[in-house]
């Protein structure tokens, strides 16, 4: 328990080199048309999810992606991982670059690279117990024979996620467990692999605020200790910003900022992650009133605002955020931000 | 005397395993233009308590005694029938949990707030349109847009119009269970704020309930924090959060990530809420409790007034606690 360094400090493992790289990635999702539309001239319509994205995890990071629903962070993730087939662009993980690799090949990666997904009541078989949910990956790629041989690994995921004796909880069914043991069982499953690097799709977010903390731990615990590397995908800036090394802020499939978490939430440059932290209530009754909010909601992402795609609800959008789109400059040391009038 | 007053209430649903006793003597008051925020964890009976109220219940739930005085009338004792047409929509509304779902998605929006005008007051269907159309107006809602259906507005604005329903027959007090849940945080912050300024304008009362504790520092006068069917900590929110007094209360605000605070580990409270069909004996708080003794597994804690401002806590080990000692400390 400290204050903000205490965090940093307890790293036993530092983060050296980059184990992942994301350049330009790509990822529209075609809409069919109707029956006389191909008739039309212009370009096929799409979904934008996630249009031109690059940025870089170091080994042991926690990197935080945060964003309204609907920007593309979760499509992100899942093209990372190609769960999903990524339109363009290149990720490569340690040298090796996923987006060429054929099925086989990719099998093999997944042994390294695991997911946890946002919702532990609907991403577990019901019909399967604790030990049979861990066992899956080990099974599918094809680390032991039999559920004899499966057992240590699952007693080790499973004292990994501090659900000890294991004994206690091997034959129990998802029904059985409370939202925050189903969660860490869910980290269990993708820990069995000992992965390298884990993409967390708002994990948290399904659970009660009194029970966040002990995943978030848990996560923090892992990159610390055993230098795991994370991608954790939230709309919560307040989570992220207690357990993220970095934050990158998006906004209708581009990022708009990203930099050192403490530096992103005390000097925001972007006025959209201003906006962003000004939303975030405070239990703190002596701070009542409401931020500066930005007006309207997030476009469609079918045809986004040209220029900057914020400047239709940008408080201090001049001329030229209508045309020219801002790019990802360094304005502060390791502090990025897409703006033509960031001020900090 | 205040405008509600809700007195050891008992609310149990029956099931095949016994009565889970999901409100259990629950006693709290709501001022006329307060706004009462009550918090817990999934499953302590925060909306079970709503629906006592407004006497929603399943076949399976019943009121086990207690009252509910609204202006001094025991709306408890009044029957079916009268309750409907007399206090439900018109004395007491209800803005409902995930409300993206709460709309008829084959009615038009315009329509579904005039049926819930027309069910309850005596007015022509012109007179009702025009009340719709200025209550859109007054949740931010362009009137233009009464003759379209739900899936043409986004969740933000979905949640807007439920609001306005709530607001259709001029009640005097609002239970929210849950409004913003389900919204992003910059709806969220456009919602809350919506609902505070007519709350303000209109002098309405309001029961917020959520599991979003800085939700309810936000917008609320008091709290109620509750834990397995019953009120642990009740109070003025500035109190509760700077002082709580009960060792669920204090973990409970802990655990909330602050974002204007320094940056620290985030807390938790270890353990999970019991279930209702077998509470704990004595305190139901006693197995996740770091104080909890033998006093605590036998007897059952009062909820008792300490220091002023009316602060109530129900915990034998009050005055371990008056001493600001950290108990979740990890």
């Amino acid at each position: 328990m400290g204050a903000v360094n205490a965090i940093d400090q307890e790293r036993s493992v530092s983060c050296g080199d980059v184990i992942l790289d994301v350049e330009n990635l790509v990822k529209h999702f075609p809409i069919r048309r109707g029956l006389g539309q191909p008739l039309q001239r212009g370009p096929e319509p799409a979904v934008k999810a996630v249009d031109g994205v690059s940025f870089n995890i170091k080994k042991g990071e926690l990197f935080g992606v945060v964003g309204e629903s609907g920007c593309g962070k979760t499509t992100m993730g899942r093209t990372i991982l190609r769960l999903l087939e990524p339109t363009s662009g290149r990720v490569t993980f340690e040298d090796i670059d996923i987006t060429s690799l054929h099925s086989e090949e990719l099998k093999r990666l997944r042994r390294r690279m695991q997911i946890i997904f946002q919702d532990p009541y609907e991403s577990m078989n019901p019909r399967l117990d604790v030990s049979r949910i861990i066992a899956e990956p080990l099974r599918i790629q094809g680390i032991v024979g039999n559920a004899e041989g499966a057992r240590p690994y699952i007693e080790k995921a499973l004292e990994d996620v501090e659900m000890t004796p294991p004994e206690e909880y091997l034959y129990r069914y998802p029904h059985e467990l409370s939202g925050g043991q189903r969660q860490r069982i869910a980290v269990a499953r993708a820990l069995v692999l000992d992965p390298e690097f884990i993409v967390a799709d708002e994990p948290v977010s399904m659970l009660d605020v009194s029970i966040r903390g002990e995943i978030l731990n848990l996560m923090l615990n892992l990159s610390r200790e055993r230098g795991v590397t994370f991608l954790y995908i939230t709309h919560d800036l307040a989570t992220a910003r207690h357990v993220c090394d970095r934050i990158a802020v998006m906004y209708l499939g581009k990022m708009v900022e990203k930099g050192p978490t403490d530096s992103l939430v005390k000097h925001p440059l972007h006025p959209y992650t201003k906006a962003l932290i000004g939303a975030v209530f405070v239990p703190d009754p002596k701070r009542k009133g409401f931020g500066e909010i930005l007006k309207g909601e997030v476009p469609s992402p079918v045809d986004p605002p040209s220029g900057c795609r914020l400047h239709p609800r940008c408080p201090i959008a001049k001329s030229i955020c209508k045309e020219v789109e801002p790019e990802l400059v360094e304005a502060e040391a390791n502090h990025m931000v897409a703006c033509h009038f960031a001020v900090g | 005397m205040a405008l509600l007053e809700v007195r050891d209430l008992k609310m149990y649903y029956k099931t095949l395993r016994g009565y889970v006793k999901a409100v259990d003597s629950v006693s709290f008051d709501i001022e006329k233009g307060k706004a009462l925020g009550i918090a817990g964890e999934s499953g302590c009976g925060k909306t079970s308590m709503a629906v006592t109220i407004l006497r929603l219940l399943p076949s399976n739930g019943k009121i086990h005694g207690g009252s509910v005085k609204l202006d001094g009338v025991d709306i408890v004792k009044l029957d079916d029938e009268e309750f409907r047409k007399s206090i439900r929509w018109k004395k007491i509304s209800m803005v409902f949990q995930g409300a993206m779902n709460a709309l008829n998605p084959v009615h038009r929006v315009g329509d579904q707030i005039v049926e819930a005008i027309l069910a309850h007051e005596d007015v022509s269907h012109a007179e009702a349109v025009k009340r719709a159309e200025d209550l859109l107006d007054m949740v931010g809602i362009n009137p233009k847009r009464f003759r379209e259906y739900p899936h043409e507005f986004s969740g933000g604005m979905k949640q807007r119009v439920v609001i306005a329903m709530a607001l259709a027959c001029n009640p005097d007090l609002i239970i929210a269970d849950e409004p913003t849940t389900a919204l992003d945080v910059m709806v969220q912050s456009q919602v809350l704020k919506a609902m505070e300024d007519l709350r303000k304008r209109l002098d309405l009362s309001m029961m917020l309930i959520t599991h979003d504790l800085s939700v309810i520092a936000q917008t609320c006068d008091d709290i109620a924090i509750m834990y397995a069917g019953k009120i642990v900590e009740y109070g003025n929110v500035i109190d509760i959060y700077d002082h709580p007094m009960h060792p669920y209360g204090m973990g409970l605000v802990n655990s909330f990530p602050n974002i204007k605070a320094e940056r620290t580990r985030v807390r938790s409270l270890p353990g999970f809420p019991p279930n209702l069909l077998a509470p704990p004996e004595g305190c139901r708080f006693h197995p996740r409790c770091p104080l909890a003794d033998d006093i605590c597994m036998e007897e059952e804690p009062k909820l008792i007034e300490i220091g002023s401002n009316s602060h109530k806590v129900a915990c034998h080990k009050v005055d371990m606690l008056e001493r600001g000692v950290d108990i979740w400390a990890q």
